[in-house]
């Protein structure tokens, strides 16, 4: 007990990382089970269905087939390198999980605040520092894998990855100018308030163009339709992770997850108000929000518990059903209901991101490598460079007109 | 908590400097030696910030990120001259490019 | 031992294994990604100084930008993997004591100088961080000229790269 007072940040630090990357692990996890259920949706099928209910154990046994599948090396590879580049990808992908903030500031455990790990002054810098090592993974899994489809797929993608960071970094400093600030929880308080009573005062309306130049940089920086070619099927095998099989390309796989869940939480951090809610604090009533939506998703599970299920999918519904029912009347307690309102917002506004990624893999086409590098220099970065050049005009027109 | 003193990084910078000369005299690839060339500048940058911290002026901090930003100019046109020369030589051993008769 | 002792200490240890990895290293791909190490172990050093901005910078631009160029030549060029490892007599008896005795000579020098001298015995400075906000003020007021011309050096370098690499025969 005197260990815990007399180091309270060592500890309270631990705690927090191994439950975060615990919660972050299963999000990864779950994360491929929307993705092909809603794909699935989209397209008029019911994707994973069979184990367990709705599918919903479908990531369990997907693991246990990594785990058991053979783990060969390619001939002639570089074994340091080959070994190296997936643990390279997946550990830099959930290192910036410890930068973001899930929630307000002022809730904390012992002095240290519970919703962030670190909360960096330069947090914006470091994230964009750890997204440029990644590149590593995918060059480093394209040479190392000794064979032409390889290494063409990990030099196209990375080639394609440093050049959409340049237009990625350049439309958030539109946002940066706005917030005078590097610091995510400054910044998201800089949020608060509202345009004309009913809009919030989220980045994304002044700088609107800068987050259409974000969102479409950051699909290309994690190589997702329709800037996936360098790991399409049709092309190039399976791109720079083709030589991988069981467990490292399991991790090429969480790896590509967790940096959508970065570049998505960069997204709400900067432009879509981080942890606060769209709705006014007066209006009390809307802090049960959490509580009645989880109300509402044990509500049709039980009805699709003793409604619809058959054999042993009904076991598995009933436990879920009542854990979300308990869940449910926990978040009434005034306590969690005070602690939960930020994630809630965060996550919420995160899944509707994620929506949109899995949506636009659904149904669009992809662009050929010779015109996704056209796309990327010819026309985001000069319209990245615009709408720096404007916000910083309007934020010094005072002072020019002042002077005139 | 007492802070390393400055001495400390000053005697590491010493010994990066040192083994990127090393480096430069011995190796024979050029993108080796292109490679001790930026551990030099690096050693050198580690020199600079530790005595702005010394000397508690931002002075140090500002030519340091001159100095990255010129390596990466000079990287940048020293590979492009390296690409050149392995198309006409079709070796990057110094050894074997160091006449100008073809 | 105190912290800011140990993270010095194990930064330092991996920045000299980096180099000394550069100088052992048979692939130059494996040189190049022992410098990526010293780097990221030079950045830390920075944050222990206080430069927060200046280790951010150095990990974007020079681990996460010049050595991907590095690397990504390595990869295209793909030449000179056998690298004799074996050197003449001259280097091997008469070059590597020659090269050590002068790193020993330099951290000496650094050490017993009169600056070196000054800064051992005198009092550091309190340990707080550089904001980026006094940083951009002084780079922005008192060397404007030198950034602008940085930018138009990084132009001249852009130009002179893509001069240089485009094929004869276009």
């Amino acid at each position: 007990m005197d260990f815990i007072t007399h180091h309270p940040v060592l500890v309270v630090s631990l705690v927090k990382i191994a439950l975060l990357l615990f919660i972050v692990l299963t999000a990864l996890a779950y994360l491929t089970w929307f993705e092909r259920k809603l794909i699935a949706h989209i397209q008029s099928r019911w994707g994973p269905v069979e184990v367990g209910a709705h599918g919903l154990l479908q990531p369990l046994a997907d693991g246990l087939k990594f785990l058991f599948k053979e783990d060969l090396t390619p001939p002639g590879a570089d074994q340091f390198l080959y070994i190296l580049a997936p643990f390279l990808a997946l550990s830099l992908g959930l290192t910036t999980i410890a930068l973001i903030p899930f929630g307000p500031p002022d809730i904390q455990v012992l002095g240290q605040s519970v919703f962030v790990v670190a909360n960096v002054s330069i947090g914006l810098m470091f994230v964009f520092a750890i997204t440029s090592i990644g590149v590593y993974g995918v060059a480093l899994a394209g040479w190392s894998s000794n064979s032409k489809y390889p290494l063409m797929g990990g030099l196209r993608s990375s080639a394609q990855m440093i050049s959409y960071e340049v237009a990625l970094t350049l439309s958030v400093v539109g946002v940066v100018l706005l917030a005078n600030t590097l610091n995510f929880n400054t910044m998201i308080e800089g949020q608060r308030g509202y345009y004309w009573h009913f809009i919030p005062r989220w980045n994304i309306v002044p700088q609107i163009i800068g987050f259409l130049c974000y969102f479409t940089s950051a699909i290309a920086e994690t190589n997702r339709v329709p800037f996936d070619l360098p790991e399409a099927e049709t092309e190039l095998v399976a791109g720079f992770h083709t030589e991988y099989s069981s467990f490292k390309f399991a991790m090429f796989f969480m790896a590509e997850y967790a940096n959508m869940i970065t570049v998505s939480s960069l997204a709400t951090i900067l432009f879509l108000g981080g942890w606060l809610s769209p709705f006014p604090d007066s209006w009390t009533f809307m802090r049960y929000l959490p509580a009645v939506g989880l109300l509402l998703l044990a509500a049709y599970l039980i009805y699709d518990t003793f409604v619809l299920a058959r054999g042993i999918a009904k076991i598995q519904l009933i436990v879920i059903s009542f854990g979300a029912l308990a869940i449910a009347l926990g978040c009434l307690h005034p306590l969690v209901l005070n602690i939960i309102q930020g994630p809630f917002w965060f996550v919420t506004k995160i899944g509707a991101i994620m929506f949109f990624y899995v949506w636009m893999r659904a149904t669009l086409p992809r662009f050929r490598y010779d015109q996704l590098m056209a796309f990327g220099w010819k026309f985001l970065l000069p319209v990245s460079l615009a709408n720096l050049v404007i916000t910083a005009l309007i934020k010094v027109w005072p002072l020019l007109v002042g002077h005139g | 908590m007492s802070v390393v003193p400055i001495s400390y990084y000053l005697v590491l910078s010493a010994i990066l400097f040192g083994l990127g000369v090393i480096a430069f005299v011995f190796k024979r690839n050029i993108i080796t030696i292109f490679m001790a060339i930026e551990l030099m500048l690096n050693a050198v940058n580690l020199a600079f910030v530790a005595f702005a911290r010394a000397h508690n002026q931002l002075d140090g901090l500002v030519f340091v990120f001159f100095v990255i930003v010129v390596a990466a100019a000079e990287a940048a046109v020293g590979l492009a001259i390296v690409i050149t020369v392995y198309q006409n030589r079709q070796t990057l051993n110094i050894e074997r490019i160091d006449t100008l008769k073809f | 031992m105190s912290l800011p002792f140990l993270v010095f200490f194990v930064c330092a240890g991996i920045a000299v294994l980096g180099a000394l990895l550069l100088i052992l290293a048979k692939e130059p791909i494996h040189s190049a990604l022992a410098l990526v190490l010293v780097m990221i172990s030079l950045a830390v050093l920075y944050l222990l100084l206080g430069a927060e901005f200046i280790a951010a910078v150095q990990i974007i631009v020079y681990a996460g930008a010049i050595m991907v160029l590095f690397v990504f030549v390595i990869m295209l060029l793909n030449a000179g993997s056998e690298e004799r490892t074996d050197w003449s007599k001259m280097a091997k008896y008469a070059g590597l004591p020659l090269g050590i005795f002068l790193l020993l000579e330099l951290g000496h020098w650094m050490f017993h100088s009169a600056i070196g001298k000054e800064i051992a015995n005198g009092s550091v400075a309190a340990s707080s961080s550089v904001s980026t906000v006094e940083m951009s003020k002084m780079l922005f007021n008192q060397y404007v000229f030198p950034f602008e011309a940085t930018s138009v050096l990084i132009l001249i370098a852009i130009l002179g790269a893509l001069v240089l690499a485009k094929r004869d025969d276009q």
